[in-house]
C-alpha cells in the first residue's frame, strides 16, 4: 500500500491488522515518554487546505512520537492565498523533500489527484463529503476495543445519525464497520440521504426513537447548520426533534451501547445531551485513539524500508 | 490555398446520398462537384478505395472560444480541428466573452471563421443578453445579420416566461430557439451524475430529472407557440422519451447528442479526473441504450460535439472546481462509429442531413453529392483502427476523454467549398 486514499484501499485483512498495530501504538503512548525513533529521518508534511484543528494535531503528535520530521502547511495563511494551484503547492513541497503528505482538502477527491503531482505517500485527513479513512479506523478500533471483540464487530448494530450525505465519516465508517461484520442502519431524514445507497449494505430509519434502545453504538454525526439554511430540513428544531440525542433519549440506550461522535460537537444541535452524562460515552477516548491509529497508518505507509523497525521502536 | 485552381478526383469511394449509396468517382473543380461517374481523372487524384464520400459533417455545438478564451482555442485552431474531423460547417456556441448577444461580436465571429477559410464558422446568437435569462437579445437585428439558431448555451433558460417570449420571437421570425436544458436550482454545484458513483464519492450530483423538467416545459411552450425549438446534448433516458412524444404529437421539436454521451458512463468519474466532467454528466449504461435507440428510431435527429476546449491547468483543479466540457471534433466520427452501429447513411444524416436543416444551411451544406452541387465534402472510413493521442490534436487543448484509448472509423480527406483542406487525415493548411 502506497498512499491511504479511501478506506476502499484496504483489505479487510489490512484493517485488522492495522487495528492490531493500533495496540502496539498504544502500549508505546502509555509510557512515560511516549515516543520511539521508528520514523526518525522520515519527514511528514501536512497540507490542511480546509481548517481543522484536532485532525492536524492528532497526525502531527502521531508523527512526533514516532520521531518524524513535521512539516505544517496551513491554507489560509499560505500561497494558496495568492492564487496557487493544487498541483504547483504540492510540487514545491515535495521538492523540499516530503516522504507522506497528510492531507485536508474540502473538494473530494484532491487527495487521489495529488498522487499525480508527487512520489510520497498521501494520506487522506478527510476529502470533501467523501473519506476520512483513519477516522473509520480509529472509530473501528473504539468500537472493537471496548466490546474486546478484537478483529471483528460481527452481531453489533451501529445506528449513525445525522447528515450521511454531506458526511465523509459516515462514508467510512459504513464501509469499515460493514466490513468487519456490523449492521449499520442509518438514521436520517430522506434530505440527508445520498440519493442511492446501492452497494452500501445497509438500512435506513426516519426517527431516532425507532432504533435507540436496541443498537449497540449510537454514532451521532456533527449537523453543520449552514447546511440547515439551504432548505433541506424546514428547521433545525424539527431536525433536533427527531434526530437530536436527547437525555431522555440517551436513557433509552442499552447498558452496554456506545455513545460515539468525530467531534467538534455542536451542543444543542445533534448533542442536546452533555455527552459526559452518557455512561456509554467514548468520545475523548476516541481522541486517545486516533494517535495510536494515525501512529499505525504513518508506520504502516513510511516504515517498510525503514532502517529502524518498529520492533526496535518498541525496544528502544 | 495550394489546390485553388486543380481538380480534385476522389477515386474508388462509395458515395453516400439520401437516395442511394454506390461506387463511384468523384471531380471537383472550381468550388463545385464538377462529375459524378467511372474512371474521371484530374489534377489531384485521392485514393478512397473501400472510403464513404458524403456531404461534408456539420457540427451544431462547437466552442471556438474566441473571442475570450484563446489560451484555450481560436476560429483558426478550432477550424483545423473541425475539418480534421470531417466537419465543414460549425455552429459557434455563443459563450464568448464578449457574448454573442449582439451584432458586432457575431460580425467579428463570421468574418474571423471567413478569414481562416478552413470550414464555414456560423456564428449562433444569444437568446438572453449576457446568457443572464432575463432580458431578450435583439432577434431583428441578429437575424438580419443572417443568425438563425439561438441558445443560452451553457446554461437553460430558466424563466418561463423569458423563454416562451424567445419562442413567440422564433416563430415570427423563422428562427430556431437551441434550448440547454437544465433546471439550474436543482444542480446547485453540481460536479457529475446523481448516481450510485455520484453517491459513494461524495460529490454533489446533476439529477436527470434537472434536464428532464426543463425539457416537459419547453414541450409545452412549443406546443403553445409552435415555434421551432431544438434539444441541445440530450444525455438521459427520460429525455428521450418525452421527444419521442413530442414527435410523435407533430411538434417542431428536434435533438441531439453528443459523441460522449453516447459512449461513455458515469463510473469513469470515480478516480476524481476532472477529464470526465461535462455539462450535462456522463450518465449511465440505461441511459446511453435510450440514446442510441433515439438515434436508430430518428427520436434523436443529430450527432453534435459540443466540443469544449479547455487549458489544460484549468483540468488539473479539483473535480468541484475544475470546468465542465471536452474537446469532440476530432474524434466525433470515430467515437459514433465505434460506440453505435449505425449504416453510412444514418452516419451521414445524423452528422451532415440533419444538422444542415436544423442551422438552416441546406441550401449549399449536407447537399448530395452530385454534379453541380458546392463541393463540401468528407471523405471517411469505417474500419481504420486508430489510438487518439491528445498530443497529436489540432486543438489548443487537450481535454480529450479519449487519450490512448482505440477507436474505429476515420476521416481520410475533407474538402470546403471545393478547397482540399484535409489530406490523408493531415491538414493542408
Amino acid at each position: 500500500m502506497k498512499h491511504l486514499l479511501s478506506t476502499r484501499d484496504l483489505s479487510t485483512e489490512d484493517i485488522v491488522s492495522l487495528l492490531a498495530m493500533a495496540d502496539h501504538m498504544a502500549e508505546i503512548n502509555s509510557r512515560a515518554v511516549p515516543k520511539v525513533p521508528a520514523l526518525r529521518g522520515r519527514t511528514v508534511a501536512s497540507v490542511f487546505f480546509e481548517d481543522s484543528t484536532r485532525t492536524r494535531l492528532s497526525f502531527e503528535t502521531a508523527a512526533t512520537r514516532l520521531s518524524a520530521e513535521v512539516m505544517t502547511f496551513i491554507a489560509s495563511s499560505s500561497s494558496v492565498n495568492k492564487g496557487e494551484s493544487l498541483r504547483d503547492t504540492i510540487e514545491t513541497l515535495s521538492a523540499m523533500g516530503v516522504d507522506a503528505f497528510v492531507v485536508r482538502h474540502k473538494s473530494s477527491g484532491a487527495p487521489q489527484q495529488i498522487t499525480q503531482w508527487t512520489d510520497a505517500a498521501v494520506i487522506n485527513a478527510g476529502d470533501g463529503w467523501h473519506q476520512h479513512p483513519t477516522q473509520a479506523l480509529l472509530d473501528a478500533y473504539t468500537i472493537t476495543r471496548n466490546f474486546k471483540e478484537l478483529n471483528s464487530m460481527q452481531g453489533r448494530t451501529v445506528a449513525i445519525v445525522g447528515d450521511i450525505k454531506h458526511s465523509r465519516v459516515a462514508r467510512s465508517d459504513i464501509d469499515v464497520f460493514t466490513r468487519l461484520g456490523a449492521h449499520v442502519v442509518l438514521v436520517a431524514p430522506t434530505a440527508f440521504l445520498p440519493s442511492s445507497l446501492d452497494g452500501w449494505g445497509v438500512t435506513t430509519a426516519d426517527s431516532l426513537d425507532d432504533v435507540i434502545g436496541a443498537v449497540d453504538v449510537v454514532y451521532m454525526l456533527r449537523i453543520q447548520r449552514e447546511r440547515m439554511d439551504a432548505a433541506q430540513m424546514p428547521s433545525l428544531r424539527e431536525y433536533s426533534s427527531l434526530f437530536a440525542l436527547t437525555p431522555e433519549r440517551a436513557a433509552r440506550m442499552q447498558g452496554h451501547a456506545l455513545l460515539l461522535h468525530p467531534g467538534p460537537i455542536n451542543r444543542g444541535v445533534e448533542m442536546i445531551v452533555d455527552p459526559s452524562l452518557v455512561p456509554g460515552s467514548r468520545i475523548l477516548q476516541q481522541v486517545t485513539n486516533g494517535i495510536s491509529i494515525r501512529m499505525a497508518v504513518l508506520f504502516s505507509l513510511l516504515g517498510g524500508d525503514a532502517t529502524t523497525t518498529l520492533q526496535n521502536g518498541v525496544e528502544a | 490555398m495550394n489546390s485553388s485552381n486543380k481538380s480534385v478526383v476522389i477515386r474508388g469511394a462509395t458515395v453516400v446520398n439520401p437516395d442511394a449509396v454506390f461506387v463511384a468517382d468523384v471531380r471537383i473543380a472550381n468550388g463545385v462537384i464538377e462529375a459524378v461517374g467511372d474512371s474521371l481523372t484530374g489534377d489531384i487524384v485521392l485514393d478512397a478505395a473501400g472510403c464513404y464520400v458524403s456531404s461534408g459533417f456539420i457540427d451544431l455545438h462547437t466552442h471556438l472560444r474566441e473571442p475570450g478564451k484563446e489560451e484555450a482555442e481560436t476560429i483558426e485552431s478550432g477550424s483545423r480541428a473541425a475539418v480534421l474531423g470531417g466537419f465543414t460547417a460549425v455552429v459557434a456556441m455563443p459563450n464568448t466573452d464578449p457574448a454573442q448577444d449582439n451584432v458586432a461580436t457575431v460580425q467579428f465571429v463570421r468574418e474571423r471563421g471567413r478569414a481562416v477559410g478552413l470550414c464555414e464558422v456560423i456564428p449562433s446568437g444569444c437568446i438572453t443578453i449576457g446568457r443572464l435569462g432575463s432580458q431578450l437579445v435583439p432577434f431583428e437585428q441578429l437575424a438580419e445579420e443572417g443568425v438563425t439558431l439561438f441558445t443560452d448555451d451553457g446554461t437553460g433558460v430558466q424563466d418561463a416566461l423569458v423563454m416562451q417570449r424567445a419562442l413567440m420571437a422564433a416563430k415570427r421570425l423563422n428562427l430556431t430557439i437551441s434550448q440547454h436544458c437544465e433546471v439550474a436550482s436543482m444542480t446547485v454545484g453540481a460536479v457529475m451524475h446523481d448516481g450510485a458513483c455520484c453517491s459513494t464519492m461524495g460529490v454533489p450530483g446533476w439529477p436527470s430529472a434537472a434536464e428532464e423538467e426543463m425539457v416537459r416545459r419547453d414541450i409545452q411552450l412549443v406546443r403553445m407557440t409552435g415555434a421551432r425549438e431544438h434539444f441541445m446534448h440530450l444525455s438521459t433516458k427520460g429525455s428521450v422519451e418525452l421527444v419521442r412524444a413530442a414527435k410523435a404529437e407533430g411538434l417542431p421539436v428536434t435533438a441531439e447528442v453528443t459523441p460522449h454521451h453516447i459512449s461513455l458512463t458515469d463510473e469513469l468519474l470515480s478516480g476524481f479526473d476532472p477529464i470526465f466532467k461535462v455539462n450535462p454528466p456522463l450518465r449511465t449504461m440505461a441511459d446511453i441504450t435510450a440514446l442510441h435507440e433515439g438515434l436508430a428510431d430518428g427520436t434523436i435527429d443529430a450527432i453534435a460535439t459540443d466540443h469544449a476546449p479547455h487549458a489544460g491547468h484549468t483540468k488539473e483543479q479539483t473535480l468541484d472546481t475544475a470546468p465542465p466540457g471536452m474537446l469532440g471534433l476530432e474524434t466525433a466520427l470515430g467515437v459514433v462509429i465505434t460506440a453505435v452501429t449505425l449504416s453510412p447513411q444514418k452516419i451521414a444524416a445524423v452528422m451532415s442531413w440533419n444538422p444542415a436543416v436544423i442551422a438552416s444551411i441546406s441550401d449549399h451544406q449536407g447537399r448530395p453529392i452530385a454534379v453541380g452541387e458546392p463541393a463540401h465534402i468528407a471523405v471517411w472510413d469505417t474500419t481504420t483502427v486508430w489510438s487518439v493521442s491528445r498530443d497529436e490534436l489540432a486543438s489548443r487543448s487537450t481535454n480529450t476523454p479519449y487519450h490512448g484509448m482505440e477507436l474505429r472509423g476515420r476521416v481520410r480527406h475533407t474538402i470546403y467549398n471545393g478547397q482540399l483542406v484535409v489530406q490523408e487525415g493531415k491538414a493542408l493548411a
